[in-house]
């Protein structure tokens, strides 16, 4: 049978021979802060690493030929718009609700002040 | 008394029914097997014996009361939950420090599916952070050990599941598949493990990783057992927008049919120097015992495969950066204070999630961000739409597709827990299915010589055609024995 030499590749090689992603163009601080994550030090030199790599294996998505017609897919199934009647059902009690929640108080969840 | 692990869930049910069997003592054979076995494997996270002989005490009275019981084909039936899918009044860490005194407060459809079936829920299973893995090792709650050598890993991220179910701790459990995370831990233990088509059962109550990916699906000791779960679990539910108004087919019922006939395709891309030697004669063995019972088998093309695995890592990465947004302090689980909301965000999510979640969550945020969306994203959901056309197009010549389920068989506990890429590598060959929203299964095949560990082969079907996929696993299984060895 024939080979894909790409796919050899993918199941036996160490992932140092990647090219390392151009590191100064991925800002680790910058993403981290847009998803409220707070990181170490370690972390940030850690992850920072571990992330470019991964960023450039996935960059030979950019060597795929893409035709003009070829329609993104968010979804496996040709669904769209579903619906339901804008009908009140039941749902979590109030109870419910707040059964795991870290800091309550008056049936309210409590959080730190955010308009001075 | 007999193996309890040996005895299929039709013929365990029909014992219960008729008297034969008691509730009680099937349940009190597998505490017994989950006290022997289980503190070594750790399989399970979370065990509430209480609750497990309060379910069977309510399941025989259900019995006494003379009440139809037909309806009920899990009745008495001990059943593991991998610890994402809610089960009300009990827990759901989905294996994170973010999670860990998270109790839920309601039932997912398909628990209510199952306890409507009769079923004995017993046990949470471990799984990788949010599901988030190849082999159970981001677990918060600590590693999972293969049942059939204890150096080993028993995949993931249902890892749990998958060795609860191999080392006979219940008769079945539920578990996950993003990526691949039920058929690579059941090909690692030596069990079946079934993904089904996307939309095919409700994922209300899973707790979401990436929402065009997941599937909840059984991990059990045979097809048949499969067909059982998956005729419970099935169907259309107004609470999931994504689950699909199909009708739910009589699968076990089904099961027995000849396969002669029968096209089965081999995608030249997953046969490849890269495979394990003994991977590769298991899955030609399987091979020719298709052709015994007389299906036909053909090569056939998917050229997109190898960037799959790319495909997969943007898109599942974006989906999960979005979906665990959730988790900030507020309104449940791990909470670390800051002097403003933003603070509390940042240090709650820095000290409740683990590295793979955070590194996960950085990449999809990335992928997603301004200046980026197109070239990552919106690519990587083109690319996928190539991946669907291969196999559309290969199920125009087949009606389905036969693969190894994994290169190799499990690997040692931390062998790649410190680089990612290649644990992801793993994914290979079970990443397509949820790309393309197939349905897919993983049953035993053979073992390798030295040390002895399951192999897996992987069939793969149109969505929504269960019913042969099934069919063709259970005549292979039928023809086979690697179904009955169990490795303690």
């Amino acid at each position: 049978m024939d080979q894909t030499p790409a796919l050899v590749l993918l199941i036996s090689r160490p992932s140092d021979n990647l090219v390392g992603m151009s590191e100064e163009t991925f800002d680790i601080h910058y993403v981290a802060k847009l998803a409220r994550l707070n990181l170490t030090e370690e972390e940030f030199k850690t992850m920072g690493t571990q992330v470019a790599q991964i960023l450039s294996y996935v960059e030979q998505l950019q060597s795929v030929e893409l035709g003009d017609d070829v329609v993104p897919t968010a979804h496996p199934i040709p669904m769209t718009n579903v619906t339901r009647p804008d009908a009140v059902k039941p749902s979590l009690s109030q109870q419910e609700a707040l059964c795991n929640a870290p800091a309550q108080g008056n049936g309210l969840f409590m959080v730190p002040k955010i308009v001075e | 008394m007999s193996e309890p692990s040996s005895h299929s869930i039709r013929s365990q049910t029909a014992r219960i029914q008729s008297g034969e069997q008691s509730v009680h003592s099937l349940l009190d054979s597998f505490l017994e097997r989950i006290e022997t076995h289980n503190p070594r494997i750790h399989a399970l996270t979370h065990l509430d014996q209480e609750d497990a002989r309060k379910q069977a005490l309510q399941i025989e009275k259900t019995i006494q009361s003379g009440q139809a019981l037909h309806n009920k084909p899990l009745l008495g039936i001990p059943i593991a939950i991998k610890d994402n899918i809610a089960q009300q009044g009990h827990p759901l860490s989905c294996a994170s420090n973010m999670l860990k005194n998270f109790v839920s407060p309601y039932d997912a459809t398909v628990i209510a599916a199952l306890k409507e079936a009769g079923a004995l829920l017993v046990g949470r299973a471990n799984l990788d952070e949010f599901a988030m893995g190849s082999s159970t090792e981001t677990s918060s709650l600590g590693l999972t050990r293969n049942p059939w050598n204890e150096a080993f890993i028993p995949g993931g991220s249902s890892g749990g599941s998958a060795a609860a179910v191999s080392a006979g701790l219940c008769a079945a459990a539920l578990g996950s598949d993003t990526g691949g995370s039920i058929r690579q831990p059941a090909s690692f233990c030596g069990c079946v493990g079934l993904k089904p088509s996307y939309g095919r059962v409700s994922r209300y109550g899973l707790t979401a990783f990436a929402s065009s990916l997941d599937q909840i699906g059984p991990l059990t000791r045979s097809v048949e057992d499969a067909a059982v779960m998956l005729e419970t679990i099935a169907g259309y539910d107004p609470k999931d927008s994504t689950s699909v108004q199909a009708p739910v087919g009589h699968y076990s019922s089904a099961l027995g049919k000849e396969i002669k006939g029968l096209r089965i395709g081999l995608p030249k891309e997953y046969f490849v120097d890269g495979l394990a030697e003994e991977t590769r004669s298991a899955v030609d063995q399987a091979i020719q015992q298709f052709e015994n019972l007389g299906a036909e088998i053909q090569e056939v093309s998917l050229p997109h495969t190898e960037f799959a695995i790319a495909t997969y890592y943007v898109i599942c990465t974006a989906e999960a950066s979005a979906n665990l947004a959730r988790f900030d302090g507020i309104r449940y689980g791990h909470r670390e204070e800051g002097k403003d909301p933003a603070e509390l965000y940042a240090n709650t999510r820095g000290s409740g999630f683990g590295a793979e979640v955070k590194r996960r969550i950085i990449l999809g945020t990335y992928v997603l961000s301004s200046g980026y969306y197109d070239a990552y994203y919106l690519r990587a959901q083109k690319v996928r739409t190539l991946i669907r056309k291969d196999f559309e197009q290969a199920f125009k010549q087949v009606d389905l597709l036969l693969t190894p389920t994994v290169p190799s068989t499990a690997f040692k506990i931390g062998e790649k827990a410190a680089d990612p890429l290649q644990m992801y590598l793993t994914d290979i060959f079970t990443i397509s299915a949820n790309l393309v929203g197939n349905c897919g299964i993983s049953l035993p095949c053979g073992f390798s010589s030295d040390p002895k560990l399951p192999i897996g082969l992987q069939l793969m079907g149109k969505p929504f055609e269960e019913e042969t996929l099934l069919q063709a696993a259970h005549a292979y299984e039928q023809a086979t024995s690697w179904h009955h060895e169990m490795p303690v």
